[in-house]
């Protein structure tokens, strides 16, 4: 019960010479909502398809919960525990949203009509309309109904919200919090809308070219990290890099800024002998964590 | 109740929840022996993380703000609200004359409530948020807007 919904080890991925995964390391709680995060080509989306069977990996392990990834028929097994919600949001054009809820209804004995049903409610999906007319909010609401109902224990979603309007993407949300909370499904999702990410994940992990450069409980990641904004009366002096205990400093003329996770108090200490006009200690956001931790950012 | 969160703040939500309930049970909006919404409530209402709810409540628990009564949900504990209501009039009273002598010497409301920030943080010593450092210090000031959305 206590393992891991998710867990790599060095997961390595090539596509032709160039490096897509480069040893990454993850461990997904079961119960939490995952924010997996990075730029466009920091590998998000060639994690989610190793995890579902869609691409081999190279190098490097794979446990869905507790299970190791080592054969088709694991894989397979697996995958009858995770609903997934792919990038593309692919449908069957020719089919009314009923006939596709029924179709996909009739491959999973553990389809849940109670979920079906509330979330039909919360979405407002026209029973009647085919699926090329539908909106492009509402084919992806769709599509994450069908992984919703199907009794999964695990919901796997590549950019689950990208092209919601924030009426929809709140339903979403909401329908997300729904199930983590009463059903205790670990979701696991790919993201870069990180105001939707501090609203609804408990764990992020931000990867950058392929490898995790920070995770955590996101609350936690926001307790432990301070932002530290020095002033001095003339320019930042460049030795405050051989600070110990900070990360990301920057100078920009008089100011000098960079964060710090352990130990801030012992650290703010230490900038005193560099003779700062002042000294300020932040919060820091998200966005921020993002934005120090990811190549070029 | 009313609860509302800032999720793009730099405060733990967790933390913003807990200081949100304690608030609305030192006002009274909440009594003794009520009930709290269920984790699950909280969740879809604020379409926010279940367990981050539940850790919120796991902490008033253990502050014992809170009692979880198992299979019942969570309630008010049962502590003398009418008591600290009347502490809070009264230190309220006291801040309303403090602010007053600010304005009349001329201090606008941003450097009112640096004065505020920078007097608690001393205070209260909390290690993370206290600086030390000549002049114009701010301690705990938020950081972040809202509605941030990552470029790409």
């Amino acid at each position: 019960m206590n393992e891991a919904a998710i867990e790599t080890h060095g997961l390595s991925k090539s596509y032709r010479d160039k490096a897509a995964l480069r040893g990454l390391e993850l461990n997904v709680p079961r119960g939490s909502i995952y924010g997996f995060l990075g730029r466009n080509g920091a590998g998000k989306t060639t994690t989610l398809k190793l995890l579902m069977g869609i691409l081999r990996r190279d190098a490097g392990e794979m446990r869905i919960f507790g299970e190791a990834m080592d054969s088709e028929a694991a894989q397979v097994e697996a995958r009858r525990r995770i609903g997934f919600v792919s990038e593309d949001k692919e449908l069957y054009p020719f089919m009314t949203v009923g006939q596709m809820i029924r179709f996909t209804r009739s491959f999973f004995p553990g389809w849940r009509r109670d979920l079906e049903e509330k979330y039909l409610e919360l979405f407002r999906l026209p029973l009647n309309r085919s699926v090329p007319k539908l909106s492009k909010g509402m084919r992806t609401q769709l599509m994450i109904l069908l992984a919703m109902a199907r009794g999964a224990d695990l919901l796997v979603m590549d950019e689950p919200t990208s092209g919601l309007d924030p009426i929809m993407t709140e339903e979403v949300l909401q329908a997300l919090a729904d199930l983590a909370a009463g059903e205790g499904v670990t979701i696991f999702f790919s993201s870069h809308q990180l105001t939707e990410v501090e609203q609804i994940c408990d764990h992020v992990c931000l990867i950058d070219d392929g490898q995790k450069v920070l995770d955590g409980v996101l609350d936690d990641l926001k307790s432990q990290y301070r932002r530290i904004v020095l002033v001095f009366d003339s320019a930042a002096p460049s030795a405050l890099a051989g600070l110990k205990g900070i990360d990301h400093l920057r100078r920009a003329g008089r100011t000098a800024s960079m964060l710090a996770h352990v130990d801030v108090e012992s650290v703010v200490a230490c900038t005193q002998e560099f003779a700062p006009l002042s000294v300020e200690v932040h919060p820091v956001t998200l966005k921020e964590l993002f934005m120090d931790h990811v190549r070029g950012g | 109740m009313h609860l509302r969160v800032s999720f793009s703040s730099g405060v733990p939500i967790y933390v913003q929840l807990m200081e949100q309930i304690k608030h609305a049970v030192e006002t009274g909006a909440v009594r003794a022996g009520e009930q709290l919404p269920t984790i699950r409530k909280v969740a879809e209402d604020l379409a926010m993380n279940p367990n981050t709810v539940a850790r919120a409540y796991r902490e008033l628990e253990r502050e014992g703000a809170i009692e979880v009564r198992h299979g019942l949900g969570a309630f008010v504990a049962d502590v003398e609200t009418g008591a600290k209501t009347t502490v809070i009039a009264e230190a309220a009273e006291s801040l309303r004359r403090a602010i007053a002598t600010g304005a009349i010497l001329g201090l606008s409301e941003p450097e009112l409530r640096r004065v505020f920030e920078k007097e608690l943080s001393r205070v209260t010593g909390d290690g993370s948020q206290a600086v030390s450092g000549a002049g114009g210090n701010r301690a705990g000031t938020k950081a972040g807007g809202s509605g941030e959305r990552s470029s790409d």
